[in-house]
């Protein structure tokens, strides 16, 4: 179990290695002088450049440009913006972050919430009409980008019915929940849809599995309910499953809350990042991606320790 | 490592097996078709099966496959046509040009054109004209190029790079498979959009072939993975015993036995795939990240019409139903297939 734990904590180590030396050695690979594509189209002096140049500290080798960057940045320190003059990358990470986690949350959430009852629906009508209809939905709502679910929520519930903003964010801390919700629930409902078709499926096929299992039929020569069993008994291997898919297709939400969020006009990481490629603002850039990124890798890695924590047969063999 | 191997010639090879989805090896689960000779490397037995011609395929479809599979085809031609349109013969073919405001002044005669910005559909603009007044059904036409292009270049990388390095490391295991293996986990632990976003916006690409290049690159670790998977397996079935045990050199094995028998489920995999990067450059055009405009994708045409969608909402029905219904009939149609191989490979 320790050695386990040591080695899957090894593995995470090395792979925030790499991710961190890919994406720092992106922007050292950019040809010309590194300074240029930096400051880009913005007002330049000498004195700023020079700035840059110590900061960045060019004149030394890329290994040691590499460890430094990456000391400071395990320090919270991934620099600042030279476009945007005062704004620190951690600072607008940190005012960002809890906007697009919320809604990352919320569409997990949601699409659980959905995906469960239907999943399990389905395995246990498999093959008559309450299975066929839910699948062939869930492959539809597989094969829709959620950039057009989420257009066709804004022309449905903000230009037809005018019930909801198009656009905007308010946040809990200032307006409220309510007001917070109604501008979450659009993106989180296009976040939520394609993951939604996903673990509905996944649920589906590992439930269809487990009700062949001897002790469902144990269970229901025991006499228990349906739900007892559906929900107590065969819901439980599955839902390993399940977590461990909600930690694989962190990545596809993150990604897709770059498009929502842009969709939306939602004030949050993804938006950010859109800014600042459109500004060429590649020290933010680079900051934000390599956050998303050892995030991502971070939780996957938590995912499968937590995985083993769950499921006594992973800790033994 | 790899030096050593040839690449196999997979590019004519999936072209004839997309289509038929059958290879070497497959035969009917009678004793007599599993002696050794007809596992062996290139010796064809006299009896062996006829391959499922693609009408065979085809009729073997349920009808939802059928539709996906008709519009598949149909997408590819329109596609092609669109491109042999400007390329080849100069707008002289019957489709409108995609980039042409039909309201715009012509020098030539002297008038101003007779088309409107955003129109319903009409003879002469089947789908409608978008805000510049030009003609939808062309622009979804050439997107249609696009998003082909980005799907073709995806799948060489994935099945010719991300396959061969799959199959290669899980029949020669080892050290070789720890390393390979490890690059892509590495690869694979990024967030493939928000890796993507930063690589075309770090290095300003706005080439399609390039952007369809860094999108085949990323595709490649998926195969990696699919073609491993299945590699292992095959690699301990008793035909690949056979052929070692009768003294088979192991190039020989790995060409002649194992890829063909990964090949199928790759090339199913690849439709999915395939599905999966065209919402990627969807959503990177949709962004205004992909090609240059006015160059037409899907993705763009939904992002400039939904700016308009209190006027007219069809604009962007049109481009949102195209990449809806091409993502869903490719997996459709790859799930068809992922099916035909499983039952194949149990029979194998």
């Amino acid at each position: 179990m320790a050695l386990m734990l040591f080695t899957r904590l090894a593995r995470l180590v090395a792979t925030l290695f790499a991710v961190t030396l890919i994406t720092f050695s992106m922007v050292s690979l950019l040809p010309g002088d590194p300074v240029d594509a930096i400051l880009g189209q913005t007002e330049r002096t000498p004195e700023i450049e020079e700035e840059l140049r110590t900061e960045l500290k060019l004149d030394e080798p890329f290994v040691q440009r590499y460890l430094n960057w990456l000391g400071d940045a395990v320090q919270g320190d991934l620099g600042e913006s030279y476009i945007n003059r005062g704004q620190t990358v951690t600072g607008e990470i940190k005012n960002r972050i809890p906007v697009t986690g919320q809604l990352a949350l919320m569409a997990i959430m949601m699409a659980v919430a959905v995906a469960v009852p239907v999943g399990i629906l389905g395995a246990y009508r498999q093959g008559k009409w309450q299975d066929t209809t839910t699948s062939a939905a869930a492959q539809v709502a597989l094969s829709v980008p959620n950039f057009i679910t989420g257009i066709f929520l804004i022309y449905v519930f903000s230009v037809r019915l005018g019930w909801l903003p198009a656009s905007n964010w308010n946040r809990i801390t200032d307006k409220g929940l309510v007001e917070n919700l109604k501008t979450a629930i659009m993106p989180a409902t296009a976040l939520a849809l394609t993951q939604m078709a996903i673990f509905s499926r996944l649920v589906r096929s590992d439930m269809i599995g487990t009700l062949q299992q001897d002790f469902i039929l144990a269970a229901r020569a025991k006499g228990l309910s349906n739900r007892f069993i559906l929900f107590r008994h065969a819901l439980r291997p599955s839902s390993l499953s399940l977590a461990t898919i909600i930690g694989i297709n962190f990545g596809a939400l993150l990604g897709g809350t770059v498009v929502i969020e842009t969709l939306f006009a939602v004030p949050g990481l993804g938006f950010r990042l859109i800014n600042a490629i459109n500004s060429r603002d590649i020290l933010m850039i680079q900051g934000i991606t390599v956050f998303v990124a050892a995030a991502y890798v971070i939780i996957n890695a938590l995912v499968d320790i937590l995985y083993t924590f769950i499921d006594p047969r992973i800790r033994k063999s | 490592m790899s030096d050593d191997f040839e690449l196999p010639p997979t590019e004519s090879a999936v072209g004839g097996r997309i289509a038929t989805g059958v290879v070497h090896g497959e035969a009917p689960d009678t004793a007599a078709s599993r002696s050794i000779e007809s596992m062996t490397a290139g010796s064809t037995p006299p009896g062996k099966p006829k391959r499922a011609s693609l009408r065979q395929v085809f009729r073997s479809m349920p009808i939802l496959v059928k539709f996906a599979a008709i519009w598949l085809v149909g997408v590819v031609g329109l596609a092609i046509y669109a491109k042999l349109d400007t390329s080849v013969f100069n707008g002289s073919l019957p489709l409108q040009d995609p980039n042409l405001q039909l309201n715009n002044f012509n020098a030539a005669t002297g008038e101003f054109g007779t088309g409107e910005p955003i129109e319903g559909p009409s003879a002469s603009n089947w789908l409608g004209t978008d805000a510049l007044a030009r003609d939808t059904f062309a622009r979804i036409a050439h997107g249609a190029w696009v998003s082909l292009t980005v799907a073709i270049v995806s799948v060489l990388f994935g099945i010719v790079v991300g396959g061969f390095l799959g199959t290669l490391v899980g029949f020669v295991r080892g050290r070789t498979e720890t390393m390979i293996m490890s690059v892509i986990d590495v690869i694979l632990a990024f967030p493939a959009l928000v890796l993507l976003l930063a690589l075309v916006a770090i290095f300003e690409v706005r080439d399609l072939l390039v952007i369809s290049g860094v999108i085949g690159f990323l595709s490649i670790p998926a195969y990696t993975r699919v073609a491993r998977a299945n590699s292992l397996a095959i690699s301990n079935r008793e035909f690949v015993l056979a052929a070692r045990s009768i003294g088979t050199k192991q190039r020989k094995i790995l060409f002649r036995e194992i890829f063909p028998n990964v090949l199928p489920t790759l090339v199913a995999y690849a439709m999915v795939a395939s599905a999966f990067v065209i919402v990627v450059e969807g959503a990177l055009s949709f962004l205004g990240l992909s090609v240059q405009l006015p160059t037409s994708t899907w993705g763009n045409m939904i992002n400039q019409s939904r700016r308009d969608i209190k006027i007219d909402v069809w604009q962007v029905i049109w481009p949102s139903l195209a990449l809806t219904l091409t993502v869903l009939s490719l997996n459709q149609v790859g799930d068809f297939f992922q099916k035909r191989n499983a039952i194949r490979a149990s029979s194998l």
